[in-house]
């Protein structure tokens, strides 16, 4: 069989593109099959923070991976401007969880405690600090903040234009984009795989599954699990407004560009994408305790949205035991696990194995009935 | 810049724009009222600090963005001017930590 | 008519609310009201009338034949409508709309400062057109301004363009505003015709039905009167030039091989009017292609209903078919209505209709023949100069969409990711219809297969405050508070 390929991602979002930046960075011929202008695609519709801070309770090393990640992030970010021309505006000032009540103001505690008393998870430092001393460095803070949890490990990028700088840098490593190629099935062969869809077929020495969501679909064509379902999130997005904040909060960030995003809800409704105003009103009116001078500026847009969200909130990453050279990535953070995926995952996938310390993100570990 | 057609009854409304009295007539928009006052640039664009000025009048285009007393980013044309107005042409992005705070939600 | 300025005086739910009191939402009000409805009419501007009869109960223009005949039909339209039993909350906006179960429809609206969401049964979105895009080099320069807005600060102000003004592109509307113009003493130095001497060739089959139509009469009349005016046709190309304070000092235009520059303080620009899709578009109806009209618009049936039950787009906004169409096409949304309700049976519902119908399509007949006369050039709605900014709000050039769309990019939604395009404050009214285009152009493929925005609520702004200040819920709780 002659391959088109020598590794063929599956997925044009974040994840996909990471991986496929790493990859050509290495020197491997890689094509890329992606959906068209009307796709799910949760990478258009992210918060854009390159996050540590409490990630990882039930899963230690997904705390390291994600801090990982965030080291690595400013190199990659300096990598992807070298050969994109594109500035994604990495800043990594710190950032805030912003509590409104002392009962919140415990729970986050508590919640950091909680994670770094698992063994093996990374011991960084983390300030606890109360009203004063968060309105110190933050000083738009209104009277509702009780208190908040700061840690310098956070930050945030333009994600726009880190889809965009990671879409420009494939091309120019000479990744085959294919818009408008969805892909209908994969078949394993002797020495590779086969991959359909309406378009056409394409045959590849590896694959890599990078879907979002339709991993759930894909990941069994070749022997591998991906048990990853929508959770809806809601966005609201500000009109364009001179600097005021200077860190990042978990649900509140102002962007490079001078709008605000409010998000960070979590519902599970399927694929349902209706924008509803109970939760977009609680996330304003938070927003607004949290900043009492968000409340006049103008909302350009709210959106809703799926995450890709596997059962235990974790990533898997996973090569294929029956077809070897088939591997699945999948997980909710592709912003802040951008840098990993293509300084490590790639390199790992590069080299056809994936090193002993990522098996726990297998999704062996996720107790679900073997599908296919 | 707009004249007024000699017919029309007496602008009889008092308002500021940038610091200069001028008036208009009840029952016209603030960006009538601009414009017949020889306002012909509103504001700088946020992003390449280009100079803009009402276009469409109807409420579609989002360029007459004016501060009306103090806030930012304002609709000019589907504004009714009232007396005493005070109306500034906006130069970039809209300054948040220079508005009075809106009442907050409940 | 009971007019309402306050959130509060709102009920908590209307058999129909409609949103625009132009010619549509206005005759759509009476004839539900009529039909024993209750009828909210939300509208955005202070007064009743849309643009078309923009400030028709108060303008300052004493002499009526500056305005012209057909801006006084509205008069009788406004009358009938402050007769009858809706409520109108004017200065109102609608920036939020979605079917909401057995309830009908949960709509967002702005009033007297304030915001709240009210139900409906059936919608009736009467929100009539906007000037179509006229990305020229120039266009965002301050004298430059649409030729609809000129007539708008006329009707509704009594304000007239001081100076040298230029009038350019096509359409019915320019003669129309070449003619007031002329009529209240603007100076009008030139009036640049874009449309294509080969148009006549291409309407030539839909003469039958615009001769059925009223509009020749309407159209003579005009074009004596704005003749008067020095027009230049087979005009090619335009440019709108800046002096040394950065505001517009110069038109330059191509006619045949040769370049003119008109210096001028005013450039009013227009090329047809377009449905105001963005509604429509944000709540999911369908919507197709149309060549003739060359733009997106909803797909409508008989009674102007939507593909989503209990939403009507009669007017404009359902397709360009002028003023007078847009008033029938009101009354047949409101018996549509009424019937779905069981105010009306169908029998009722079709022998009211029936004579309003046959007149609608009289009037529609005649579109197709002006929609081909006036079909703007692809020049000036495809922009070839790679400077031209095609997105005003986020600054976004003919040649970056062209840039992106080469390195894989292949619809709108994808390129506002690349580029903002269509993300800032007017979401994409300005841009939507030239990056469809754009775009078809670029990959060499249909309007209809590159597709439009998806667009998305508020689809007028409201603040973060006012978002706050509507109910929560448990549920909401459970899925913010962590």
């Amino acid at each position: 069989m002659k391959h088109e390929a020598d590794i063929t991602v599956i997925g044009g979002g974040l994840v996909g593109t990471a991986i496929a930046f790493g990859l050509a960075q290495d020197g491997a011929r890689v094509m890329m099959l992606d959906e068209g202008d009307i796709a799910r695609r949760a990478s258009r519709a992210n918060f854009a923070l390159v996050w540590v801070q409490a990630k990882g309770i039930g899963m230690p090393e997904y705390a390291t991976w994600s801090k990982v990640s965030a080291d690595g992030w400013a190199e990659f970010a300096e990598m992807l401007a070298d050969v994109s021309d594109i500035d994604v505006a990495f800043e990594r000032p710190g950032g805030f969880m912003m509590c409104l009540s002392e009962a919140e103001m415990e729970a986050r505690v508590r919640g950091m405690k909680v994670l770094q008393a698992q063994p093996g998870a990374p011991l960084y430092p983390y300030e606890i600090l109360d009203h004063a001393q968060t309105k110190k460095r933050m000083p738009a803070i209104g009277p509702d903040v009780v208190g908040s949890v700061y840690c310098d490990l956070d930050g945030h990028v333009n994600s726009l234009r880190l889809f965009r700088a990671l879409h420009v840098a494939i091309a120019r490593l000479g990744v085959s984009y294919r818009p408008e190629h969805a892909v209908e099935a994969i078949v394993p062969e002797k020495d590779g795989f086969r991959i359909r869809g309406p378009w056409g077929e394409v045959a590849t020495g590896r694959v890599v599954i990078a879907a979002g969501l339709d991993n759930a679909r894909l990941a069994p064509m070749v022997g591998l699990l991906a048990p990853v379902v929508p959770s809806k999130g809601q966005i609201i997005v500000t009109e364009k407004a001179a600097r005021f904040l200077d860190y990042p909060v978990s649900t509140v960030r102002q962007t490079d560009e001078g709008g605000v995003m409010v998000g960070d809800s979590q519902e599970d409704l399927g694929f349902d994408t209706q924008v509803t105003y109970p939760v977009i009103s609680l996330m304003a009116q938070r927003a607004v305790r949290m900043f009492p001078a968000l409340a006049g500026l103008n909302v350009v847009r709210t959106w809703s949205a799926s995450r890709v969200m596997s059962p235990d909130g974790f990533p898997i990453y996973e090569q294929s035991r029956q077809f070897p050279g088939a591997f699945v990535a999948t997980c909710h953070s592709g912003v802040t696990l951008a840098a990993a995926h293509a300084l490590r995952l790639a390199i790992y996938i590069q080299d056809g194995r994936l090193p002993e310390q990522m098996a726990c993100f297998s999704a062996r570990r996720l107790n679900v009935p073997q599908a296919a | 810049m707009f004249r007024r057609l000699p017919e029309s009854d007496t602008a009889t409304l008092r308002f500021k724009i940038d610091g200069r009295p001028a008036t208009g007539r009840a029952g016209e928009s603030v960006a009538a009222a601009m414009l017949a006052a020889g306002v012909v640039t509103c504001r700088t664009t946020p992003i390449g600090g280009q100079k803009r000025a009402p276009y469409c009048l109807m409420g579609v285009c989002f360029e007459c963005l004016v501060t009306i007393d103090g806030i930012g980013n304002r609709q000019a044309c589907l504004i009714p001017l009232t007396e005493g107005m005070d109306i500034r042409s906006q130069d970039g992005a809209r300054d948040m930590a220079g508005e009075p705070v809106t009442e907050a939600a409940p | 008519m009971k007019r309402l300025a306050n959130v509060v005086e709102l009920a908590a739910s209307y058999d129909l609310a409609i949103i625009g009191a132009g010619p549509a939402g206005m005759s759509a009000a009476v004839t539900a009201a009529e039909a024993g409805l209750s009828v909210l009419v939300l509208d955005e501007n202070g007064a009743p009338g849309g643009q078309i009869y923009r400030g028709i109960t108060g303008t300052p223009v004493k002499r009526r034949e500056i305005l012209g005949a057909e801006f006084w039909r509205g008069e009788e339209i406004v009358a009938g409508f402050e007769r009858c039993e809706a409520s109108y909350a004017p200065h109102a906006t609608a920036w939020s709309l979605a079917p909401d179960g057995s309830k009908g429809f949960e709509i967002g609206v702005s009033l007297g400062g304030a915001v709240r969401h009210i139900h409906a049964s059936e919608v009736i979105a009467a929100t009539g057109a906007h000037e179509r895009p006229f990305p020229i080099p120039g266009w965002t320069l301050p004298g430059v301004m649409t030729a609809g807005a000129a007539q708008i600060a006329l009707k509704a102000n009594a304000l007239v363009p001081d100076g040298r003004v230029v009038i350019a592109g096509c359409g019915p509307l320019l003669f129309l505003v070449t003619a007031q113009l002329l009529a209240a003493g603007a100076n009008i130095v030139a009036v640049l015709d874009t449309a294509e001497p080969g148009n006549w060739r291409r309407a030539l089959p839909h003469l039958p039905g615009f001769l059925r139509s009223p509009y020749l009469m309407k159209g003579l009349r005009l074009l004596l009167k704005a003749r008067r005016a020095n027009f230049i046709s087979r005009v090619t190309a335009l440019r709108a030039e800046a002096g040394d304070d950065g505001c517009l000092a110069r038109v330059a235009h191509t006619r045949g091989s040769t370049e003119t520059t008109l210096a001028c303080d005013t450039l009013l620009l227009h090329q047809g009017v377009v449905p105001n899709i963005n509604l429509a578009n944000a709540v999911g109806c369908e919507q197709d292609w149309d060549d003739g009209q060359l733009s997106f618009v909803p797909r409508i049936d008989d009674w102007m209903q939507t593909s989503i039950p209990g939403l009507s787009i009669p007017g404009d906004g359902g397709g360009i078919r002028g003023a007078e169409a847009a008033a029938l096409g009101g009354t047949l949304a409101a018996l549509g209505a009424a019937a779905r309700l069981g105010r009306l049976s169908q029998d009722e519902r079709n022998q009211r209709a029936a004579p309003v119908r046959a007149e609608f399509e009289r009037l529609s007949a005649g579109r197709a023949f002006l929609d081909a006369l006036y079909r703007p050039p692809k020049a000036f709605r495809v922009p070839a100069e790679a400077e031209t900014i095609v997105c005003r709000c986020e600054e976004v050039t003919a040649g970056e969409i062209r840039e992106v769309v080469a390195g894989g990019v292949t619809g709108p939604n994808q390129l506002k990711v690349f580029l903002r395009c269509g993300m800032g404050p007017c979401q994409g009214r300005q841009c939507g219809l030239t990056v469809t285009e754009l775009m078809a152009d670029a990959r060499g493929v249909s309007a209809e297969a590159i597709g439009s925005y998806h667009l998305r609520p508020p689809f007028k702004p409201v603040t973060l405050g006012e978002l706050a200040s509507l109910p929560s819920n448990d549920a909401a709780v459970k899925a913010v508070v962590r």
